[in-house]
């Protein structure tokens, strides 16, 4: 039970505590699916308004106007408890400039990187970007059919990871598997927290 | 005839010519801390037909608890703009926020409770 270990110090409190984990990668990778396997809403989009878009932009791909940009996030939710709500995060593909909202990856208890054997390459973003902000994430590769199935092993040499990132496997359209991934990410940061000895 | 020499913005016979929020810039700074994961829940203590549509719309939203992503999404306004709504009712009391806990701003890190409730549910889902 949730309440049974103690875990809720605010227990005065009403209102439920809302959590998020972002669900990040490349365009086409399966992100829209992924939160919309998972999620008891059908999918809401939320959007904001951004300014100073060349401010974060030190890519030479000739964006370099200063402008106002609608950034807008796909995002589920799943009722853990009466006590906590879960949110997730897709960030859209076709956005480049997604990560300029800090208000979205503050706070969020980590990233799941959904990652396409094919196109490895469009998750280096979303990789860079939590790597820098000392946001954790775990590496999902998303299994398209017709793709050739890599290991893990192979996946993280490939990606460069270290040791320390989980790499899974899963089906973005099987609710159950996204289940698995949130676990096998919510379970790393755990076991992270225990090691370097925060206790809370 | 106003004494122009006091005050240019009041009039003896009418009052205040300009109205409050227009003084403040439009709008007040917020009194409490919106992000996208702060759940706000109706009081109940101000009636809905007392205020603008907006607010109003706003208001019916957070009957249950609900977040202000959520908020602005059903309501298909930015996230800035639900904000500026949002404050205006907790000034007049008539809603009620949580915003997680996080040890510092700019700290990633929840405490530990809260992710073993989050496992706990998730397992519950499977």
């Amino acid at each position: 039970m949730v309440s049974a270990n103690g875990s809720d110090v605010v227990a005065a409190n009403p209102l439920p505590m809302a959590v998020k984990i972002l669900v990040a990668g490349g365009f086409g990778v399966g992100k829209t699916t992924f939160v919309g396997a998972i999620s008891e809403i059908e999918p809401l989009s939320t959007e904001e308004l951004l300014t100073e878009v060349s401010a974060a932009t030190d890519r030479l791909d000739g964006v370099e106007n200063k402008a106002t940009t609608t950034v807008a996030m796909d995002f589920g939710r799943i009722t853990l408890s009466p006590r906590h709500v879960l949110y997730l995060f897709g960030t859209p593909g076709q956005e480049r400039f997604w990560f300029l909202w800090d208000e979205l990856s503050a706070g969020a208890l980590g990233a799941v990187v959904l990652a396409d054997t094919r196109r490895l390459e469009h998750s280096f973003a979303a990789l860079d970007f939590f790597e820098r902000r000392g946001i954790p994430f775990l590496v999902a590769v998303n299994q398209f059919d017709g793709a050739h199935r890599y290991r893990a092993q192979e996946i993280r040499a490939a990606l460069d990871l270290g040791p320390e990132v989980p790499v899974v496997l899963c089906d973005a359209r099987v609710p159950n598997s996204g289940i698995e991934v949130l676990l096998s990410l919510v379970q790393h940061l755990i076991n992270s927290r225990r090691r370097h000895g925060h206790a809370g | 005839m106003p004494d122009v020499g006091d005050d240019p913005c009041f009039d003896d016979a009418a009052g205040r010519l300009i109205r409050p929020y227009t003084v403040s810039g439009g709008r007040t700074r917020p009194k409490s801390h919106f992000d996208l994961m702060t759940m706000v829940l109706t009081t109940g203590t101000v009636a809905r037909n007392e205020l603008e549509p907006d607010h109003a719309q706003v208001l019916e939203l957070c009957e249950k608890p609900m977040t202000v992503a959520e908020i602005a999404a059903r309501l298909r306004m930015p996230v800035t703009v639900t904000k500026v709504l949002l404050s205006d009712l907790m000034e007049h009391g008539a809603v009620v926020t949580r915003t997680i806990e996080l040890p510092s701003a700019g700290d990633y890190l929840v405490n530990l409770g809260t992710l073993e409730a989050v496992l706990d549910g998730l397992r519950k889902r499977l």
